[in-house]
Parts: structure tokens; sequence; C-alpha cells
């Protein structure tokens, strides 16, 4: 069944599991480096690896971020709360438990508002976030896709093992309808921009900062009860996670259609098909016998604490939007092109350096975008907020017109230097030889009597066919403004 | 002994598999009965412990034991594989994961 005929005729639910890594300096429960990259097994401590006699000790700094995290998602921080033991026999996992949070997690029941590209809110309900360890990394080796299947024996590196993570678990989302897909990746984007926004992750997806595990299950209607789940773990891009919550809808109905049950089970996504495959059914494993970590004493975060890091949230990137969209006047047109192209801090930025808005928004999502476009770019990897706001400086000061501007930003783009270097580089400033412009000038009245006569019978308009030949005489560099002025003045002196 | 506080051979046999400790009959069916035993003389706790007692998971009363974020002494590749059974290329081998990803 395709997916647009089992949107039609199947509810779907989606549930959604972000993990994130914090970006502390140390680990969760130790104090090795929490860094990316450097050799294999060398950011590790004797309680990294779980060896006998070692200790966790809980980073401060990892339950300060939980804490934001929470208190940015609206939840309730947790008067007391422990850790616990998620025992289970994997070897990414040295001490064979996994220290995280159960039945008592920092922080439960927030709301995210989220806003999609068509500008339709939608509020995603937040069940909890709790603290969490990250594992260490397995390579296959032996068999033929990297996979586990066919493998022979695997290698282990556990840098990553106790990295600090917050996981964020949603109640059921429901009353998505044929918008799941879009509500699921939306929803992880903007958890993305508010980990960065409050400073506590790099959340960069594409290095597994941010990862997403994806519910989704079909009923026949909004009033029957949930159907069978499955679970489509580790998708981790946002066109990823759309992806996949297609093909489990499709694939689902697919099933329903035949008669068949849907089982409840893991399943893995595959990029290069955009389909998912059985992992592994619920089951006996999935007892992981939680119990208080003895290890650790309980963790109350006193409400002076917790009223401090409130105080510290900055402006979330939901309400910087629409404060941003006011102060420069534009319209939610106008502000959701800007935040759909990533432009936002850019044209902060621009302004900041004392560009006007609207210059700085029609810069950026005009000619730097088609520019950036072309070269399979984003726009701030080709020019920055500075040499757009040189640019609107120049054309303010009069010594660029819209035009010339242009083939300076596509000089600057190529990295010749900075816009005022390039116009002189270039010969490209405007004319300011009154004498050049004057003689164009008038030479383009002595040339076209007809039209001049249309302007003097007061059709403003038609000076328009005058300013070509004076743009052609003047090589483009006339200012278009003073050519008006003076066509003015001579016709009319 | 209370009804719910009797351990079943096949909740042995559940847990046992959960820890990969492979157990007899035999095994299973004494252990249930240690175990019964050992879950009703803790459950005696209960009998003394009023409403007013919460549940606690740590012997001491202590909490917010945290630590500053500064990286401290941490192992070399050597000394982290030094007590491995087997490693390869500074990393540890482990063998073949069978059934589970």
């Amino acid at each position: 069944m395709k997916y647009e005929d089992a949107i039609k005729k199947y509810d779907p639910v989606i549930g959604i599991e972000v993990h994130v890594e914090l970006g502390t300096a140390t680990k969760m429960f130790d104090a090795a480096p929490n860094t990316f990259g450097g050799g294999p097994n060398t950011n590790i401590t004797p309680t990294s690896l779980g060896l006998p006699g070692s200790l966790p000790v809980v980073n401060e700094k990892g339950v300060e971020y939980a804490i934001k995290i929470g208190l940015a998602l609206g939840c309730e921080i947790a008067e007391t709360c422990r850790f616990a033991r998620k025992n289970y026999f994997y070897p990414d996992v040295p001490k064979d438990f996994q220290t995280s949070q159960s039945d008592e997690p920092i922080a439960a029941e927030g709301q995210v508002e989220i806003e999609l590209e068509d500008g339709t809110m939608f509020t995603i309900p937040v069940e909890r976030a709790h603290m969490e360890e990250d594992a260490g990394k397995n390579t296959h080796i032996g068999g033929a896709t990297g996979r586990i299947h066919g493998a022979d024996h695997s290698l282990v590196d556990y840098n990553r093992a106790g990295v600090p993570l917050v996981e964020i678990v949603t109640h059921p989302i429901t009353g998505t309808g044929d918008r799941a897909a879009e509500v699921a990746s939306t929803y992880v984007r903007t958890l993305r921009d508010i980990f960065r926004a409050l400073d506590v992750s790099e959340a960069r997806m594409e290095q597994g900062n941010v990862r997403a595990d994806v519910n989704v299950s079909l009923r026949e209607s909004p009033d029957a009860p949930l159907g069978t789940r499955t679970e489509t773990k580790n998708v981790n891009s946002f066109r990823s996670i759309e992806r996949a919550v297609r093909y489990e809808i499709a694939r689902q109905a697919t099933r329903l259609e035949a008669g068949e049950k849907i089982v409840q089970e893991t399943r893995h996504f595959h990029e290069g098909t955009g389909e998912t495959s059985s992992g592994r059914p619920k089951s006996d494993a999935d007892d992981y016998r939680y119990f208080p970590e003895p290890d650790l004493v309980p963790l109350v975060p006193s409400r002076d604490w917790v009223e401090e890091l409130r105080a510290t949230l900055p402006e979330l990137p939901a309400q910087k939007r629409r404060r941003l969209a006011g102060v420069w006047g534009f319209s939610d047109l106008e502000m959701r092109d800007v935040v759909n192209a990533g432009l936002l801090e850019a044209i902060e930025d621009t302004v900041s350096a004392g560009a006007k808005p609207a210059a700085a928004r029609k810069w950026w999502t005009g000619e730097v975008a088609r520019l950036a476009n072309q070269k399979e770019q984003h726009p701030t990897e080709l020019v920055t907020p500075d040499q757009v706001a040189a640019l609107i400086g120049l054309i303010n000061d009069g010594k660029l017109n819209d035009k010339l501007a242009k083939d300076v930003l596509t000089a600057v783009a190529d990295g010749e230097g900075e816009p005022a270097e390039v116009m002189s580089a270039r010969g490209l400033e405007i004319v300011e030889d009154t004498g050049a412009l004057e003689a164009a000038v008038e030479e383009a009245i002595a040339a076209n009597p007809d039209v001049v006569e249309k302007i003097k019978g007061g059709k403003m308009q038609a000076i328009g066919a005058l300013m070509g030949p004076i743009m052609k005489a003047t090589r483009g560099q006339a200012d278009a403004g003073k050519a008006k002025d003076l066509i003015l003045a001579k016709i009319n002196g | 002994m209370t009804e719910s506080s009797a351990i079943t051979p096949e909740q042995v046999e559940h847990l046992a598999s959960l820890s990969r400790i492979a157990m007899g009959e035999d095994e299973l069916k004494s252990l249930a009965g240690d175990l019964s035993t050992i879950l009703s003389n803790v459950a005696r706790v209960n009998e003394v412990a009023g409403d007013d007692v919460p549940a606690t998971s740590h012997p001491i009363a202590l909490s917010n034991v945290l630590r500053p974020d500064v990286v401290g002494e941490t192992l070399t590749n050597e000394q982290a594989l030094a007590s491995a059974p087997a490693s390869a290329d500074e990393k540890f081998l482990v063998p073949q994961i069978l059934g589970e990803e």
C-alpha cells in the first residue's frame, strides 16, 4: 500500500525518543575527557571500563545541562531523583549495565511547540527527560556489510562509553494525520535548535550528537485504541526521520490490509533504500531488571539551583523568531522563508553589523542564496554577515547600484576580497564623474526625442526607456537616482 | 511466607537466562526454595516499617555527591588493553555477537 493511500485509511500515532550527547568537558560518571576523535581507547578511566573497584561520581555540569533541557521543554524538575542500572549484555557496555534513570527521571511532563514549514503549529507532549550514559562503539569485522550478520568478531572502542546523554521521550503523538512524517522531523529539528540555543551540545546530527528512535503505529480511527508499534532505531538525519516514518506507515498499512498483524519489534533504517528491516522482536531480553544504582546516592536538585538555572535560560529559538519578526517587520511568510533557509542568524548578524533588516533579508534570501545554490553550498559558507552588511553599506552610500553590487558579491564569494576592495580593484564603483554621466544623459535625450515628449507629457515611467542607453554608455556604473534627476533637470530646465 | 513472595522454578529459570547462567532442573528447584526463604525474611522489614518510613536505595543518608566537570587522569591505550583477553587495532576484541543487534 502506498503511503498516500495508507494515510487516508489509517490514523498514525508516532512517538519519538531523542538522545543528545551533552557537551561537557568530562564524562557523566568519571573524569575522562568527553571529546570526539583521538586514538581508540584513550579517553577512558577505570570507571569508563567498569573495572573492579572503580566507582562513579556524578558530573555536576551534566546535571546542570539536564535541568536546563528539562526547563526549556517546560518540564517539572524532580525534587529528588535517582540513577538506576539497566542490565543487559552487550560488549559496547563494559559494565554489563547502563547507568540510567528509570522511574525517577530528573525532568517530566513538558511540551514542545513546533512550527511546520507552512506555519502550522503543533504541540508535542513530552513524557520525560532523563540522564544516562552513552555506550562504546563496536566495529564488526569479517561481515561483508559491516553489520553483525556474518561478522567473525567485533572490535570495541570505549572512548564514547560514559559520555553524558539526556534522553527525551514523548507521549504518543496523535492528531498528526497525513503530516506525521513532517511532525517527526520538525520536532527533532526543534529539539536540535533548543540544544544549540542552550549551549548544552554541539548537537550535530552527522556526528551522532543527536540520535532519534521513531515509534510508529496505526489504528483504524482516532477513536480506536493504539495499534501495535514498531521502533525504528538510530535514525540520524531529519530527512531519514521523515522517510522512516513514511515507510513504516506504508509497510504497516500493507500488512494490516492483508489481514496480518504488526509485530512489536525494533527495526533498522537503511539510508540507501529508505526502507526499514526487522531487527529483533521484543522478548525476554527486554527485561532490563532496573534497580537503583547502589554506587550513587540520590540527587536532590535544590529549588534555588533550579531557579538559578531557569534565570540563565537563553531566549529559545521559537521566542526569538517571534521577537525578531516583530522588530524587523517581516511578514509570517518572509520570516518562514528566512528560517527554512537557515538564514536567521546570518540576517541577525548582518543587522547587528549595521544593515537594515529588509536589505539584509533581500540580499541573503536573494542573490547570496542564488549563488550558494549554484555552488551547492549554504549561503553562510559563501560570504559573512559583515561582508553582506558592507555591501549594503556601499549601496546606501551610492557607490554601488544593485547590478554592480551583484558583481561585487559574486567576486567576494569567489574569495577576491572584501566588498570595498573588490569594488576598487575591479573598478565597479558608480561613476562619480558627473561630466561623464551628463554626457550620457544628453546623448540619450538627443537620441530619443519621442521618449522625451512622453516624459514632458507627464509619463514618468518613460524615463526607464532612457536608462538603458545611459547604463550602456557608462558600462552599468551610473547611479540610477542621479541619472533620473539629471534627465528631469535637463528636460524640464 | 506470603503467596506473593513465593518464587517459582520458572522465574528462576528466566532470571538465570537473563543473567547468562546455565542451571539444571535440580538447581532451579532448590534455588527457588532458597530465594523464597530469603525474600520472606527480608519482607519482615515491612512489618516494622510504617508508612512514615520511605523506601530507601542507599544505606547512608547522603544526597548530591557531585564532582566538578574537570578532566582528570586517563589510562593509556596500553594500560586499557593490558587486561583484555584479546585486542586488535588498539581496540578490545570480542567474539562474534550472535542474534542480537
